[in-house]
């Protein structure tokens, strides 16, 4: 196979993948952050407390996690079927992806959400403020870093999935890598899908760890944007003067193991 | 200013708590600037429309500041205010006027990660002034801080309490904190308050544990035919210099063994304990002449008095001790 063979093929795929874990996402974050505050909020001790409800929803989430994947899909066909009338493109792969995603990241919500000191929500509360006001004012915020953290790994398991997705037909990276690649014994084809795979990861990754450290670093340290910290050679002075002199807070040192010397030129 | 002293566990932050309903009273009521909160609050756990209402109107300082980190300093002011339900102008316009009042005018735009213990309690008392409380609850709020810093906050505390004629419960530990700005003060042990009342009142109680763990004295009589007295100067007595009256009056040498005094408004507070020559029975005069200024006089070694006596500073120390962690 040449490359002018490949090219088309990886292109198609990459879309592919990229488009079903696009909107996976997009569903499993909608639907996985409500899910995963309520699971906190009914919680013994929660601003909502409902044990039934909470062990229902823990119940039911533990459920469609220990569900292997491939079986989901197989499983949610007929479902499939009635969201978006087919059960044999990418259309038909977002439905069991985002079904199989939202427990997942409703779980790390939970915990994201979780780690928010409670002096915090008692500090709203005593204002005057409602259990809406805690959620949109303190909770989603204040563990933002940790809830981007949780939609990149969200991603990244996601395209993971999306590898079995070709058994409906829906293409991806991961399906040409097993039909091209391995059924075909095009190993070219199946290494170069691999390291698109890997690029990908990785710079997903990377965007995401970007993401929630500048968020964090907002919060425990200088509010100047971040920076990467490839250009940390070349970091202006002004940005150095803006650094806070402070070293003596344990959870700003904790926030930020890797922060550059204050000297940047 | 009102203070409530207590070892931990001893119910303070539970009593606090219950002022604005964070903790609900298994019995009895609630009541704050004339309206009965525990009436509000419903049946069920969560917080009612009135009750987050009247919440709204009793601010409250934490401990541990409980400023929300991904929010500007000003942003954290402001929130009352959203809760409040203030449009955007109003609100900006508020917080730095409050970040004026606590002497912050230069840090709206940063975080609260970027600020000191003592600069991080003054946004929290900002953020608890913006819904213009009449009550404002401190929780601990300067146990996290150090000697100096505690000061200045508690500084701002009574300015803000004689100048917005704002009402301070204040909790704490720490007996210099209640020495320093409280009017009143309460004593807590094991979920009860056991004595209550202004300074003067505890200070003119006799026996009082509050009183002598405010003012400690010590000192034991250097000698067996010594007579030690603790005199108690509650601020009623006529502003004379009465240690050294008596000394010429009487011509007698009188020892300092231990003092704490403090002169408050021109008055003299605190308590003296000293020494005078001879046994009890010589110096029943000079006694009577301190009685005669006003004063309380205690005569150390007096039968019926020692047992509480000797209880009350044994008390007082632990306590001491407790404020000095």
């Amino acid at each position: 196979m040449t490359w002018s063979e490949m090219q088309p093929l990886l292109e198609q795929a990459c879309w592919d993948t990229l488009y079903m874990v696009g909107w996976s996402t997009l569903i499993a974050v909608v639907g996985g952050l409500p899910l995963g505050i309520l699971l906190v909020l009914t919680d013994r001790g929660g601003l909502l407390q409902n044990v039934v409800v909470n062990k229902v929803i823990g119940q039911v989430v533990n459920i469609a996690r220990s569900m292997p994947f491939i079986i989901l899909i197989v499983a949610l066909m007929d479902f499939t079927r009635w969201v978006v009338g087919t059960t044999i493109n990418r259309e038909a792969a977002i439905v069991p992806l985002a079904i199989g995603a939202i427990p997942f990241f409703a779980r790390l919500v939970e915990t994201a959400v979780r780690e928010v000191d409670h002096g915090l929500v008692e500090a709203v509360q005593s204002m005057g403020g409602n259990t809406w006001t805690v959620v949109r004012k303190v909770l989603v915020p204040e563990s933002l870093p940790s809830l981007i953290s949780s939609v990149t790994t969200t991603i990244v398991v996601l395209i993971g999935y999306s590898a079995m997705a070709g058994t409906v037909g829906a293409g991806g990276l991961g399906d040409l890598a097993i039909r091209y690649g391995y059924q075909r014994f095009e190993t070219e084809l199946m290494w170069i899908t691999v390291a698109i795979l890997a690029v990908v990861i990785s710079v997903i990754q990377f965007a995401g760890d970007y993401a929630a450290r500048g968020l964090h670093r907002r919060g425990g340290g200088s509010g100047a944007a971040p920076r990467l910290r490839l250009l940390r050679g070349k970091a202006p002075a002004t940005a150095a003067t803006a650094e806070p002199v402070k070293t003596t807070d344990p959870v700003t040192a904790d926030a930020e193991p890797e922060r550059e010397p204050v000297k940047a030129s | 200013m009102y203070g409530v002293i207590g070892q931990s566990g001893a119910g303070k932050s539970s009593l606090i708590r219950c002022v604005n309903l964070l903790e609900r009273p298994t019995s009895g009521t609630v009541t704050v600037a004339g309206q009965d909160l525990t009436a509000l609050a419903g049946r069920g756990p969560r917080a009612g429309k009135e009750l987050r209402a009247a919440r709204s109107r009793i601010g409250m300082v934490f401990q541990h500041f409980n400023l929300l980190s991904s929010r500007t300093v000003q942003a954290n002011i402001e929130l009352p205010l959203e809760i409040l339900g203030l449009s955007g102008k109003e609100r900006s316009r508020k917080a730095l006027e409050l970040l004026d009042l606590v002497g912050l005018s230069d840090k709206a735009k940063v975080y609260p990660a970027q600020l000191s213990g003592g600069q991080k309690q003054r946004v929290g008392i900002a953020r608890a002034l913006a819904g213009e409380p009449k009550v404002l609850l401190s929780d601990e709020a300067t146990s996290a801080l150090d000697p100096e810093t505690t000061r200045s906050i508690l500084e701002l505390l009574r300015d803000l309490n004689r100048q917005l004629g704002l009402t301070v419960l204040l909790i704490t530990h720490e007996m210099e904190v209640v020495k320093t700005v409280c009017d009143s003060a309460a004593l807590m042990q094991r979920g009860r308050i056991v004595e209550s009342g202004t300074v003067n009142e505890l200070l003119a109680t006799p026996g009082s544990q509050l009183a002598s763990a405010l003012f400690p004295v010590s000192g034991e009589a250097t000698g067996a035919d010594r007579t030690v007295v603790d005199v108690t100067f509650h601020g009623e007595a006529a502003t004379q210099p009465v240690i050294s009256q008596l000394s010429r009056t009487y011509n007698i040498d009188i020892s300092i063994l231990g003092a704490a005094m403090d002169t408050v408004a021109g008055k003299q507070v605190g308590r003296m304990r000293i020494e005078l020559p001879g046994r009890f029975e010589e110096n029943v005069v000079p006694i009577g002449f301190l009685r005669e200024q006003g004063l309380q006089v205690d005569v150390a070694g007096d039968a019926p008095a020692s047992i509480p006596a000797q209880d009350a500073p044994a008390t007082a120390a632990a306590l001491v001790k407790e404020g000095a962690k």
